[in-house]
C-alpha cells in the first residue's frame, strides 16, 4: 500500500523549528498565513513587513521577501512598499504593543487612507519579548510586570478594542476578530484571513484581522490554561466576528 | 537647450528630485519647506509617481524606508522639529543599508524655535542624529542651482552607497527665488536590477532587509562593514575654495551663510585684505584634508555659522595641530548681511 501525504508544510512556510515558547499561538497563525498565501498563489508576489517583538522573526519562517520596520511603523513602511510596488501583495504582522500603542497613528491612518494592504494583528494582551509588561489590550485585573497588582482602569484605562476602531474607518474594506483556540474558530480564522487578503488582491481597500492569541509564559499559565483563558476571559471582552466587509467608501 | 526656470530653493529640490527619477515622495507640512510637498502633490503624480501626505514626519520617513526597500528612488522632506522625529527611521535605514533622500530645510531651534533660518541642526545631520553608530552623507547647497544639482547627486549617492543621503538647506535657501538651469541626467535603470531590492521571491531565494543582528559577532561585522563604507564615502568630498591661495585668513562657512560670507570676502578683497572662503559642500564626509593642507600652509581660520558653534569643532579637528579656528556665530531667526561679517573678519586679520 502506498502512502498518501494528506497534511504537509505549506510551500510558503519554511520547515524549521520556531523560537516560540510552548503553547504560543504565533506558530499556528504563521501556518494559517502560509496556507492562505499558498492557496491564493501569492508567495512569489508577497512582500512582508515584519514588525517588533516576538513575531519580528516571522521572516525566518516564511519563504517570502521581507523588510523589518521600526517599532509600530509597519503600516507606514508597508504604505511605502505598496506605493512603490502596487502589483505586489503586501502585508504586516504586528503585535498588540506595536499596533495598539506605539503604532496607533500609523495603523489608523493607513487604514483610513484605504491603503491596499493586509494587516495580521496578534493580540495576546501583553508585551511578550520585552518580558511581560502591560499592553493597551491587557485585561482589567491582569497582572503584568508593570501592573503587578493587576490592570486598574482608573489609572490605566480599559483595554483597547482595535477591531472596533478600525472597522469604522472609511478606507477599510474588511475587518474581523478571530481566535485559534478551537478547531471551529481556527476554520473561521482562516476564512477571515483569506477575505482580508482578497480585498487587497481585488483592490477593494484595507484588510485587517485581529487574532486573539495566547502567551502562556507571560500569563504564567500552562498552554492548556492559556488556551482556556481565551474562551473564558478574552472572547467575552473582545467579541469574535466580522466587523466590516464592504468595499472602501468612495467620496460623494 | 537646457530649460531656464525661476524658482525657489525648495522648488529647485523638488524639480531636481523629479529629474533624478524620484517616483515616490512622502511628506508632512512644516514651515519653511512646504513648497516641496505642495509642488510634489501634483508634479510627481503627473509624472506617474506616488505622493502621500503622511500622518506625521514619522509616517513619511517610514514610507520612504518601505519604498527604498522596494528599490525605488524616493524622497521625504521636513524642517528641524520634523527631522528630530525622522531620526529613528534614518537610523534603521542606515542599519539596513537602504537608499533614500531626506531634505532638512533647517529652521531655528531648539524645541519649536522659530520658522526663520538657522544652521542649528549641523550636529544632528553630520554626527548620526539617531541612535547607534552610523553616518549619513550630507550635502549643503548654497544656491538654488546647487540645490537642484545636489538633489540629483543625492539620489545617485544614495544608491551607490546604499545609505540615506541628507540635503541640509535652510529657510534662506528654501524661500529665495533664483534662475535655475534645469538639466536631466541620464535615466538610471540600475535600481530595478539591484540584487537586494524586494520584488517578490519569484524564481530566486527570498530576500530580507533588516537591521537586527543577534547572532554572536553579527552586529560587530555589520558595523565594521558600515565603517568601511563611511571611509569609502571620502571619494565624494566636495567643497568650494575661493581666493584661498594667497589668503592669510580663510573663512569657513557652509550653505547660505557660506554664500553671504563670500560676498563679505569679495568686498574685503577689493579693499586689499588677504582673505579667502572655504565652503564645505559635503558636511559628511567633511573636507578635513583640504582644510589641513591650508593649515599646513600657515593660514589662519575663522568659522562663521548660523548657530552657537557646531561645524567649528570639525574645522578645529581638521586644522589642528597647525592652526586653530576663531568663531563667529549669527543667532537663529536673523537673516545676516555680508556687512555683518566684515568686522569679525577684520578683527581676525588684526585690523
Amino acid at each position: 500500500m502506498t502512502e498518501k501525504c494528506v497534511f504537509d508544510v505549506p510551500q510558503s512556510v519554511i520547515d524549521r523549528a520556531t523560537h516560540y515558547c510552548p503553547g504560543c499561538q504565533h506558530g499556528t497563525i504563521h501556518r494559517l498565513v502560509g496556507e492562505v498565501l499558498d492557496e491564493m498563489k501569492l508567495r512569489e508576489d508577497t512582500l512582508l513587513v515584519s514588525s517588533i517583538g516576538c513575531s519580528v522573526f516571522l521572516y525566518n519562517y516564511l519563504d517570502v521577501d521581507a523588510v523589518e520596520a521600526p517599532h509600530g511603523r509597519a503600516p507606514a513602511v508597508a504604505t511605502g512598499v505598496k506605493r512603490a510596488r502596487p502589483d505586489n501583495f503586501v502585508f504586516t504582522y504586528q503585535g498588540d504593543g506595536d499596533l495598539a500603542s506605539i503604532g496607533l497613528a500609523e495603523i489608523v491612518h493607513a487604514a483610513n487612507r484605504g491603503e491596499r494592504l493586509s494587516v495580521v494583528f496578534v493580540n495576546n494582551t501583553v508585551y511578550g519579548m520585552t518580558g511581560g509588561q502591560m499592553a493597551p489590550t491587557t485585561m482589567v485585573g491582569q497582572k503584568t510586570t508593570t501592573c503587578p497588582s493587576g490592570r486598574c482602569p482608573e489609572s490605566q484605562g480599559l483595554p483597547i478594542r482595535m477591531s472596533e476602531i478600525i472597522a469604522q474607518l472609511g478606507g477599510v474594506a474588511y475587518c474581523a476578530r478571530v481566535a485559534v483556540n478551537t478547531v471551529k474558530n481556527l476554520g473561521q480564522a482562516k476564512k477571515a484571513l483569506r477575505r482580508a487578503f482578497e480585498v487587497q488582491a481585488t483592490g477593494q481597500g484595507f484588510g485587517f484581522v485581529e487574532f486573539l492569541a495566547t502567551c502562556p509564559t507571560n500569563w504564567r499559565m500552562t498552554p492548556v490554561q492559556a488556551n482556556e483563558r481565551i474562551a473564558a476571559e478574552l472572547i467575552p471582552y473582545f467579541p469574535l466576528g466580522v466587523f466590516k466587509d464592504a468595499p472602501k467608501e468612495e467620496c460623494a | 537647450m537646457a530649460e531656464r526656470i525661476f524658482i525657489k530653493g525648495n522648488e529647485a529640490i523638488a524639480h531636481g528630485a523629479l529629474a533624478a527619477g524620484c517616483v515616490c515622495y512622502f511628506g508632512y507640512p512644516i514651515t519653511p519647506q512646504n513648497d516641496i510637498p505642495e509642488f510634489m502633490s501634483t508634479a510627481i503624480c503627473e509624472a506617474g509617481g506616488q505622493f502621500v501626505q503622511a500622518e506625521s514626519e514619522i509616517g513619511a520617513v517610514n514610507m520612504l524606508l518601505g519604498a527604498a526597500a522596494a528599490g525605488k528612488r524616493a524622497m521625504t522632506s521636513s524642517s528641524s522639529p520634523g527631522m528630530s522625529l525622522k531620526q529613528e527611521a534614518i537610523s534603521y535605514m542606515a542599519g539596513s543599508e537602504l537608499p533614500g533622500v531626506i531634505v532638512n530645510m533647517n529652521r531655528g531651534g531648539p524645541g519649536l524655535g522659530d520658522i526663520g533660518p538657522s544652521q542649528g541642526d549641523y550636529f544632528q545631520a553630520v554626527k548620526g542624529g539617531g541612535h547607534g553608530d552610523y553616518r549619513t552623507l550630507v550635502l549643503a547647497p548654497a544656491t538654488c542651482q546647487e540645490a537642484y544639482d545636489l538633489t540629483i547627486a543625492a539620489f545617485d549617492l544614495a544608491f551607490a552607497y546604499k545609505n540615506p543621503v541628507l540635503i541640509l538647506g535652510d529657510a534662506i535657501l528654501g524661500q529665495m527665488k533664483e534662475p535655475v538651469t534645469a538639466w536631466k541626467p541620464e535615466a538610471r535603470s540600475a535600481d530595478e536590477a539591484a540584487s537586494w531590492r524586494l520584488s517578490g521571491a519569484k524564481g530566486r531565494p527570498k530576500r530580507l532587509i533588516k537591521s537586527l543582528f543577534l547572532e554572536d559577532g553579527a552586529l560587530a561585522g555589520q558595523n565594521l562593514r558600515l565603517k568601511e563604507k563611511y571611509e569609502r564615502m571620502k571619494a565624494e568630498i566636495r567643497f568650494e575654495s575661493f581666493q584661498c591661495e594667497d589668503a592669510e585668513l580663510v573663512v569657513v562657512a557652509f550653505g547660505s551663510i557660506g554664500r553671504i560670507a563670500k560676498s563679505a570676502v569679495r568686498t574685503l578683497r577689493a579693499a586689499g585684505f588677504k582673505v579667502g572662503l572655504f565652503r564645505p559642500i559635503t558636511l559628511f564626509p567633511f573636507p578635513s584634508e583640504a582644510l589641513a593642507e591650508l593649515a599646513r600652509q600657515g593660514k589662519r581660520f575663522l568659522t562663521i555659522e548660523h548657530n552657537l558653534g557646531q561645524m567649528v569643532e570639525d574645522v578645529r579637528l581638521s586644522v589642528l595641530p597647525h592652526a586653530d579656528s576663531a568663531f563667529f556665530g549669527v543667532m537663529p531667526g536673523n537673516l545676516p548681511m555680508p556687512d555683518d561679517f566684515e568686522q569679525p573678519i577684520r578683527d581676525c586679520l588684526g585690523g
